[in-house]
């Protein structure tokens, strides 16, 4: 099993401006690596998550997501907004954007490991230091030192 | 204490987990045992039989259906949606915490908040008073969500036949049954109610079964705030007290208030230890006796004169601004339409209205209309925008709300007011002022009293009455989903007021690693 994310699946500079924007640019990163085999496919997953509870928790953080047959290994790419996106959380846009993907029969060890991000994600130290990254492979290490403990 | 929490979401792989984490963080920081199953994608480790046999509470955070949930049956549940439990976590737990408690307190609790949500087999140990003390906003809530819960039922049975014997015989139907003016024809009103039928057809006969079931509204109200409070006792004297602030014309308000001093009442006749020869005696024919007398004369020489002099000096207030500015007016019958929804200041505003009709004046009727049917719809539409917001009891009657307000049935509004008067009220008064000043404005007119939309035939301008009512709702809509969020918070640091929620209260703030800025 490779890395659930790699320097080139992240985006410290997004420059889209909606939701549906942002998602397809962050998607196209996993298609761009081969994680993702039908970038059109991949979206509409998403979009018919994202279509049945927003994703943006409070504390400028969304997370799109879907379990999709157009996915072939756990994968997570990572955008950083200045201006923030709006992923529907009450208290206003996201400035942290993680795509989580997840192939339709993943086994539990393989998605075990998103659920470790997502535990990951309401500690505040976590998102100060996604904030904080410089250049990509900051996200990584720091992904791969709090959810993999690598 | 000792908690146990489900979370689960859609998908399965991010909020399940983010809100098990917040969940088990904020109850660790408040000193609590905790132990989360998390119905995710990535497979459930189920909570052990022992676990939940030895929790003292429940969490349910979950948009989907909880697997197993009749594992829980018996405990005090704390039932919310995931993101609930991410935003709010700190909140959750103290919930948890003071179902617990009140569970505690009584031995056989009365189901607090939902039908579904609480109902204590085996009290995990004796509260003592400090504790009873604890959290009073949230028993507060309890309490009249459990009324407003049994209350519901009514109000979607009474306003839906109301509104179906509308659109079956014209909005006349009312005056047929009940006798008055509609529409230039007197009508003496139905006397003998086993004629009914013959004299105003299917039509009368569900208007007065609609206008019957939706007449127990207070009592039923009143009654199960009482019984949530002080349980079974607590019945007699809250129905009398609501049966009694209907008849004082004190509306739902009074019938609330009832219903919490019923419930003290009982409470303290329970307190003093008695001779055990007198307690055999005590729950059949003292305590019901004493507590109902007390009550009703609360009711009827404390609560009762204030109201009808309120009423009195309003009426003879408004008939003096019958020249004032129509607009200042239209907002002003507006505010006391939402008032209280069908209270003392409503029928002030409603009987101000059917005078001015009477007298020939048809603006003042349209706005009085328009702006006693924004607050069910805007409340429905709240429902439907934020649903997170509202319990699930509210969810359903929002569903029946939209028909009710269609039809100028206030009532459809009230298990919103009743079971969060301080943010709903408020918020029903603004958008209900603007529909009431907008209807003045636009010089929209009606010539029937009541009846709605189904009376749009005798609505002058009716496009911009319709107008103005859309504006009130979209209002209202929004003032309540912020107050519901702002006041969420505030609420719940109110409830931390108490001294011994406090080792709860600054847990929020205190948790090094919580969930970010709330």
């Amino acid at each position: 099993m490779s890395d659930l994310i790699t320097a080139e699946l992240v985006d410290l500079l997004l420059t889209t401006e909606d939701k549906d924007a942002t998602t397809r640019r962050l998607a196209g990163l996993l298609a761009g690596s081969g994680r993702v085999t039908n970038l059109e496919g991949f979206i509409a997953d998403v979009r018919a998550r994202e279509a049945q509870m927003p994703t943006g928790i409070e504390g400028g953080i969304g997370i799109p997501h879907a379990r999709s047959a157009h996915v072939t290994e756990p994968s997570l790419a990572f955008g950083r907004s200045a201006d923030g996106v709006d992923y529907g959380a009450p208290d206003g846009p996201a400035d942290i954007i993680f795509l989580i993907a997840a192939p339709e029969g993943s086994d539990a060890d393989h998605l075990s490991i998103l659920a470790a991000l997502a535990r990951r994600l309401v500690h505040a130290s976590f998102k100060d230091a996604l904030r904080a990254a410089v250049v990509p492979q900051d996200v990584v290490d720091l992904v791969n030192k709090e959810v993999l403990g690598q | 204490m000792r908690l146990v929490a489900v979370t689960a979401c859609p998908t399965g792989i991010a909020h399940t987990y983010m809100a098990a984490e917040a969940i088990e963080e904020a109850a660790r920081a408040a000193g609590h045992e905790i132990k989360v199953e998390t119905q995710g994608a990535a497979g459930a480790t189920p909570l052990s039989a022992e676990d939940i046999a030895r929790a003292d509470a429940v969490i349910f955070a979950a948009d989907i259906d909880v697997r197993g949930r009749e594992r829980f049956a018996g405990k005090p549940i704390i039932d919310t949606g995931v993101k609930q439990g991410i935003h709010d976590a700190a909140g959750l737990v103290a919930q948890a915490v003071a179902a617990a408690r009140s569970s505690a307190a009584k031995s056989a609790p009365a189901g607090p908040a939902e039908q579904d949500a609480v109902a204590a087999a085996e009290p995990p140990a004796p509260a003592t008073k400090l504790d009873r003390q604890a959290g009073f906003g949230t028993h507060l809530r309890q309490w009249l969500m459990t009324g407003v819960s049994y209350m519901i039922p009514f109000v979607a049975a009474g306003g839906i036949l109301i509104a179906l014997s509308y659109m079956l015989g014209g909005a006349e139907i009312a005056s047929k049954v009940n006798g008055g003016t509609y529409q230039g024809h007197t009508y003496a009103g139905v006397t003998d109610i086993s004629q009914i039928f013959a004299q105003t057809g299917l039509a009368g006969l569900m208007f007065k079964i609609g206008t019957t079931a939706l007449m127990m509204l207070a009592p039923i109200l009143a009654g199960f705030i009482a019984y949530a409070i002080a349980d079974r006792p607590g019945l007699v004297p809250g129905i009398v007290s609501g049966l009694l602030a209907g008849a004082i014309g004190a509306g739902f308000l009074g019938a609330l208030v009832g219903g919490l001093l019923a419930g003290g009442v009982v409470a303290l006749l329970n307190k003093p230890k008695v001779p055990r020869a007198i307690a055999g005696i005590m729950p059949v024919v003292v305590i019901p006796v004493i507590s109902t007398l007390i009550m009703g004369a609360l009711m009827l020489l404390v609560i009762g004169p204030p109201v009808a002099s309120l009423q009195t000096a309003l009426t003879d207030w408004l008939a003096g601004l019958s020249g004032a500015n129509a607009i200042l007016l239209g907002a002003l019958l507006g505010l006391m339409m939402a008032s209280d929804m069908g209270g003392p200041l409503n029928k002030v505003a409603y009987t101000f209205g059917l005078a001015s009709l009477a007298s020939g004046d048809i603006k003042v009727m349209a706005a009085v209309m328009a702006a006693g049917m924004t607050p069910p719809i805007a409340m429905a539409l709240a429902t439907v925008l934020r649903p997170a917001l509202f319990t699930r009891a509210e969810r359903r009657a929002g569903e029946a709300a939209w028909l009710l307000g269609a039809s100028f049935i206030t009532e459809g509004a009230i298990p919103f007011a009743a079971a969060d008067p301080v943010r709903v009220i408020p918020s029903a008064m603004a958008g209900s002022a603007l529909t009431g000043a907008l209807s003045m404005a636009f010089g929209a007119t009606s010539r029937a009293p009541h009846g709605g939309i189904w009376v749009l035939p005798l609505i002058g301008n009716p496009f911009l009455w319709v107008a103005a009512i859309v504006a009130g709702i979209v209002a209202s809509a929004a003032c309540v989903v912020m107050a519901k969020h702002i006041g969420r918070r505030k609420g719940s640091v109110a409830e931390l007021e108490s001294p011994a929620a406090t080792t709860v209260g600054p847990a929020a703030t205190l948790q090094p690693t919580g969930p970010g800025p709330q």
